[in-house]
C-alpha cells in the first residue's frame, strides 16, 4: 500500500523523525533524556491507541504490557547476557504471548466489563511480580554493568538505547497508520462502534481484537526492555506504576484517540504539561489532580482531543490531521 | 434450493419463540415473511443468520448446514441482513458503512476495490451524494437505504430484509420498492419481513405465514390471502383482515 | 478448623463494611449504569472526615458518622452535577473516563493536602469474649452500624416515593420519565446516596485499620470484586459478596503469605467476569 503518498501519514511521521534528529545532532545529555521520555510517551500512546482509539476496548492496565515485556527483556539482557535489540524483541513476543492469554480470558467482555477486567489484571500483575522470585521479589533487579560494556561503555549504550527507541515509536507510526488505512482496521472501527452488527456483516470480531490486542501489547514490551536497560534497574513498583497507565490515557484523550496525530500531539502536550507542573512551587504536589482535571475537561467539552477539535474546526485540514 | 429451514424450535427460558418451522426457498425468489406482532419473525432470522443457535433443528444454506455457526461465518458464506432497527455505524461516513459490508462479505474485497463497490452501492439505492457525510446524521429512511446498501455490498446469494419499509412515508416506500424489484431483477434472492400487506403481496412469489412461532400457511399470495387460518390468525387486527380479503 | 474460626469471624465482621461500600457502587451502576471510579477515593475521604473529627474535635467516630452522611450525600449531589450531568448520555466511556478523571483529583489534592503518612484513630470499643473467639468492641459496631445502613437504605428504597423512585429509574428510565419523574434528580440522588454508603463505609474502615489517602483504592478493588461477585446492580448481592470477601480475607492469609491476598482476589474478580459475568447472584 501507499502508504507514503498518503498526506496524513506524513505530519505524525516527521514529528517524530524530526525530534530524534534534533537531539542527535545536538548531543546533548540532558535533551536526550527528555526526548527519551516524551518518544517513550508516545510510543505507549499510540499503541494503547490501537486498542482504545481503533477498536473501543479501554485498556486500563496498558502498562502491564511495558512492565512484564520490560521484566523480561531486562531478565534475557541482564542475566542471559543478549544484546539488548534481541532482549526487546524477546520483551515484545512475551507481551505479545501474555496479551493472547489475558485476551481469550477477557477480550469476550463487553465495554465496562472489559475496562474493569483490566483494572484487575493490572493490580494482579503487581502483586505477581513483587512476590515472583527470579524476577528479584519487591527489590527487582539490578543491570550487570559489563551489558553496557558491547556498547562501549555506559554513555554510548544509552545513546545505542536512544536510537533504537526512535526507530521503534517509528515504526508504531508506520504500523498504527498501516492497520488504520487497512480492511482490518476498518473491521475494527466497524467493531468499535457495534460490535454485534460487525459481527452479523462478517466481522472476525474474535479474532480481529485478538489481533488488535497484541499488536498493542507487543511495543510496550520493547520500549520497556529498553527503558530499564537505560536506567539500569527494573522493580515491581516502577514497572507497574498504575499511574502511568492512567497517564498514557490521559495522552491519548488530551491528543483525540482513534487518529494518528492524537496521541503524538497528547504525548507532547502531557509532557509539557507535567514538566511545568513538577518545576512549578504552586502545583508541583498538584501534578496528579492536574491530570484529573485535565482529562475530565477533555471528556466534558471537546472529547475529540486537541486534534480532533482542529478537524472539526478546520475541516480544510483534514487530510493532514489524521 | 438456497435455504433450507428444517424442524427450527427455538426457546428461551420458558418461552417458545419457534416450534417446528419447516420451509424451503428456491434461488431467484422473493419469499414473504409475515405474521402477526411477536410471532417470531425476527427470531427465526437470528436463527438463520447465526445470531444465536436454534434449540433444535437445522439451518442448510446452499447445500451446506450452518447450524450454529456465528454470524461472521454466515456472513462470509453469503448472506447478508438489513435490520428492522436500523443499526448504522455512526461515526464512520456513509461509503465506509458500506465498504465494511463489501470487504468482509462474500466476496472479501481489498479496501479500494471495497469503495468502489460501494459507490455503485450506494448509487442503487440513491444515497451516492451521501457518500461523505458520518452515517449518524442521515434520518430514518436514508438510514434504511444505507442498511440496503450495506447489505448489497456483501453481493450476498440471500438477503434477509427485515422490515425495511417500517417508518416510511408512501413515498419512500415506492422507491423502496422500486429498488427490490431493481435488485431481483440482478438475481438475488430475497427473504423479507414485512407488514405492509400491499407490498409484500404484491413483490413476493411466495409467502409463508408465522404465528406464536409456528409455520401456518405457505403458498403464493392469492392462496395465502385466502387461506381462512391467516384469516383468523389476524383477526385481532380487522384493518389487516379487510385488506387482506379485498386484494 | 476451629483455630481459623476467630479469624473468619473477624472477617464477617469487617465483611459487613466491605458490603456497604459495595452496595453504593452498585447503586450507582443499577442506577445509571455508571461504574463510579472515583469510589475508593470517596471512602478515603470518608476516613478522613472521621479522623479528623477524632482527633482534631475529639468527636466520637460513630457520631462523626452522621456528619460524613450529610457531607458525603452533598459531595455526591457535586460531583454528580460537575462531572456526570453532562455525560451521562455519551456512553459508558464517557462516563467512566469522567468518574476516573474525578478520582484522580481527589487523590491529587488529597495527596498534597494529606501527605501520604497512615492515619491512625486511636479509639477502643473493647471487646467481647465468647469461648475461644475474642470480638472487637470496634468490629461489632461497624457491623451492627452497616446492618443499621442496610436496613435505613432498604426501608428508603421500598418505602419512601424518592426511594421508589430510583428503583422505577433503575428498571426503565425512558418510561419512568413518561411518568414524570425527573429523572436528572433521581440520579443526582443515587450518585449521592453511592458515594454516602462509600464514606460511611471508609469511616467505618477508619476504626479498624490504620489508612492514607492512597488506601481507598485497595478498598475499591475489593468493592469491584464484591459486586461482580454478588451481580452489579443487586444490592442485596453487594451484602452477601461482602460478607463473603471478608470470611475469605480471614481465611487465606492463614495458609498463604498475606502479600497473595489481591492476587488471589483480583484472580476471583476476573474470574467471575469470564465465567459468569452476571455474577454468582444474578446482576440487574
Amino acid at each position: 500500500m501507499n502508504f507514503w503518498r498518503q498526506p496524513g501519514f506524513w505530519p505524525s511521521f516527521l514529528l517524530v523523525f524530526l525530534s530524534g534528529i534534533v537531539v542527535l545532532v545536538m548531543r546533548q545529555d540532558t535533551l536526550r533524556e527528555t526526548a527519551f521520555t516524551v518518544l517513550m510517551f508516545i510510543g505507549l500512546a499510540s499503541s494503547l491507541n490501537i486498542l482504545m482509539g481503533y477498536t473501543g476496548y479501554v485498556n486500563f492496565g496498558h502498562i502491564v504490557f511495558f512492565g512484564l515485556g520490560g521484566y523480561f527483556g531486562f531478565f534475557l539482557l541482564s542475566e542471559m547476557g543478549w544484546p539488548v535489540y534481541l532482549a526487546a524483541l524477546g520483551g515484545g513476543v512475551l507481551s505479545a504471548i501474555i496479551a493472547y492469554i489475558i485476551g481469550a480470558a477477557v477480550l469476550r467482555l463487553r465495554g465496562a466489563y472489559f475496562a474493569l477486567a483490566t483494572i484487575g489484571v493490572n493490580e494482579a500483575a503487581r502483586a505477581f511480580v513483587s512476590n515472583f522470585e527470579p524476577f528479584g521479589g519487591s527489590t527487582g533487579m539490578y543491570v550487570n554493568f559489563s551489558a553496557y560494556d558491547r556498547y562501549g561503555g555506559a554513555g554510548q549504550a544509552l545513546w545505542f538505547t536512544f536510537i533504537l527507541l526512535w526507530l521503534v515509536v517509528l515504526a508504531v507510526i508506520v504500523v498504527s497508520y498501516l492497520v488504520k488505512r487497512s480492511r482490518f482496521g476498518l473491521g475494527l472501527s466497524a467493531i468499535r462502534e457495534d460490535e454485534d452488527t460487525a459481527m452479523v456483516m462478517g466481522v472476525n470480531a474474535p479474532l480481529d481484537k485478538t489481533k488488535a490486542f497484541l499488536i498493542s501489547a507487543f511495543f510496550p514490551g520493547l520500549i520497556g526492555t529498553l527503558y530499564f536497560f537505560k536506567n539500569g534497574n527494573v522493580e515491581p513498583d516502577d514497572a507497574f506504576r498504575f499511574q502511568m497507565s492512567l497517564e498514557i490515557l490521559v495522552m491519548v484523550m488530551l491528543g483525540g484517540k482513534g487518529l494518528l496525530l492524537g496521541p503524538i500531539v497528547g504525548a507532547f502536550a502531557y509532557e509539557r504539561l507535567r514538566g511545568y507542573l513538577l518545576t512549578s512551587v504552586i502545583f508541583k504536589n498538584l501534578h496528579l489532580a492536574t491530570s484529573g482535571l485535565v482529562l475530565l475537561l477533555i471528556v466534558l467539552f471537546v472529547p475529540g482531543g486537541g486534534v480532533g477539535w482542529l478537524r472539526e474546526r478546520f475541516p480544510k485540514l483534514r487530510r493532514w490531521l489524521e | 434450493m438456497i435455504l433450507q429451514v428444517q424442524e427450527v424450535s427455538k426457546r428461551f427460558g420458558g418461552l417458545q419463540a419457534l416450534l417446528d418451522v419447516n420451509f424451503e426457498l428456491p434461488e431467484g425468489q422473493i419469499m414473504g415473511l409475515i405474521g402477526p406482532n411477536g410471532a417470531g419473525k425476527t427470531t427465526l432470522f437470528n436463527v438463520i443468520n447465526g445470531v444465536y443457535p436454534p434449540t433444535q433443528g437445522q439451518v442448510i444454506f446452499r447445500g451446506e448446514k450452518i447450524t450454529g455457526l456465528p454470524s461472521y461465518e454466515v456472513a462470509r458464506r453469503g448472506l447478508a441482513r438489513a435490520h428492522q432497527v436500523v443499526r448504522p455505524l455512526n461515526d464512520l461516513t456513509v461509503r465506509e458503512n458500506v465498504m465494511v459490508g463489501a470487504c468482509f462479505g462474500r466476496e472479501r474485497h481489498s479496501r479500494s476495490s471495497a469503495a468502489s463497490l460501494a459507490d455503485q452501492a450506494l448509487a442503487q439505492v440513491g444515497l451516492i451524494d451521501r457518500a461523505d457525510q458520518f452515517a449518524l446524521s442521515l434520518n430514518v429512511a436514508q438510514k434504511k437505504r444505507l442498511e440496503m446498501a450495506r447489505a448489497l455490498a456483501a453481493r450476498p446469494y440471500l438477503l434477509l430484509l427485515d422490515e425495511v419499509l417500517a417508518g416510511l412515508n408512501p413515498s419512500e416506500i415506492a422507491g423502496m420498492m422500486e429498488t427490490i424489484r431493481a435488485i431481483r431483477d440482478q438475481g438475488f434472492t430475497i427473504l423479507m419481513i414485512e407488514h405492509i400487506m400491499q407490498a409484500v403481496m404484491s413483490i413476493s412469489d411466495q409467502i409463508i405465514v408465522l404465528d406464536y412461532g409456528q409455520l401456518i400457511a405457505g403458498g403464493n399470495p392469492h392462496e395465502v390471502a385466502n387461506n381462512p387460518q391467516v384469516i383468523e390468525a389476524y383477526l385481532g387486527d380487522p384493518e389487516m383482515t379487510a385488506r387482506l380479503l379485498a386484494d | 478448623m476451629i483455630h481459623v474460626l476467630p479469624s473468619i469471624i473477624d472477617g464477617l465482621l469487617i465483611g459487613f463494611v466491605y458490603g456497604v461500600a459495595a452496595m453504593g457502587l452498585t447503586l450507582i451502576w443499577g442506577v445509571m449504569r455508571v461504574i463510579n471510579l472515583g469510589h475508593g477515593a470517596t471512602m478515603a475521604l470518608g476516613m478522613f472526615c472521621t479522623y479528623f473529627l477524632f482527633s482534631d474535635l475529639a468527636v466520637n467516630p460513630y457520631l462523626g458518622l452522621v456528619a460524613v452522611v450529610v457531607l458525603s450525600l452533598l459531595f455526591g449531589f457535586l460531583i454528580y452535577g460537575v462531572a456526570l450531568q453532562r455525560v451521562i448520555q455519551s456512553g459508558y466511556l464517557s462516563t467512566l473516563l469522567a468518574t476516573f478523571a474525578v478520582n484522580m483529583i481527589i487523590i491529587g489534592i488529597g495527596t498534597a493536602l494529606f501527605t501520604t503518612s497512615p492515619r491512625n484513630i486511636d479509639f477502643s470499643a473493647g471487646s467481647i469474649t465468647l469461648g475461644p473467639v475474642i470480638l472487637q468492641g470496634t468490629r461489632l459496631l461497624a457491623a451492627l452500624a452497616a446492618v443499621v445502613i442496610t436496613g435505613g437504605l432498604y426501608l428508603f428504597l421500598y418505602f419512601t416515593r424518592p426511594g421508589k423512585a430510583i428503583r422505577a429509574v433503575s428498571d426503565n428510565r425512558a418510561a419512568a420519565e413518561l411518568m414524570g419523574i425527573p429523572s436528572s434528580h433521581i440520579l443526582a440522588l443515587a450518585f449521592g446516596l453511592g458515594t454516602m454508603l462509600a464514606a460511611v463505609a471508609g469511616g467505618l474502615t477508619s476504626t479498624f485499620f490504620p489508612f492514607t489517602i492512597l488506601s481507598g483504592a485497595t478498598y475499591q478493588l475489593k468493592s469491584f470484586v464484591i459486586c461482580v461477585l454478588g451481580g452489579l446492580g443487586n444490592p442485596l448481592g453487594a451484602l452477601v459478596g461482602g460478607l463473603f470477601l471478608g470470611a475469605l480475607e480471614g481465611i487465606v492469609p492463614t495458609f498463604m503469605p498475606v502479600s497473595w491476598v489481591p492476587v488471589v482476589e483480583f484472580a476471583l474478580f476476573v474470574l467471575v467476569l469470564v465465567v459468569k459475568p452476571t455474577g454468582l447472584l444474578g446482576a440487574k
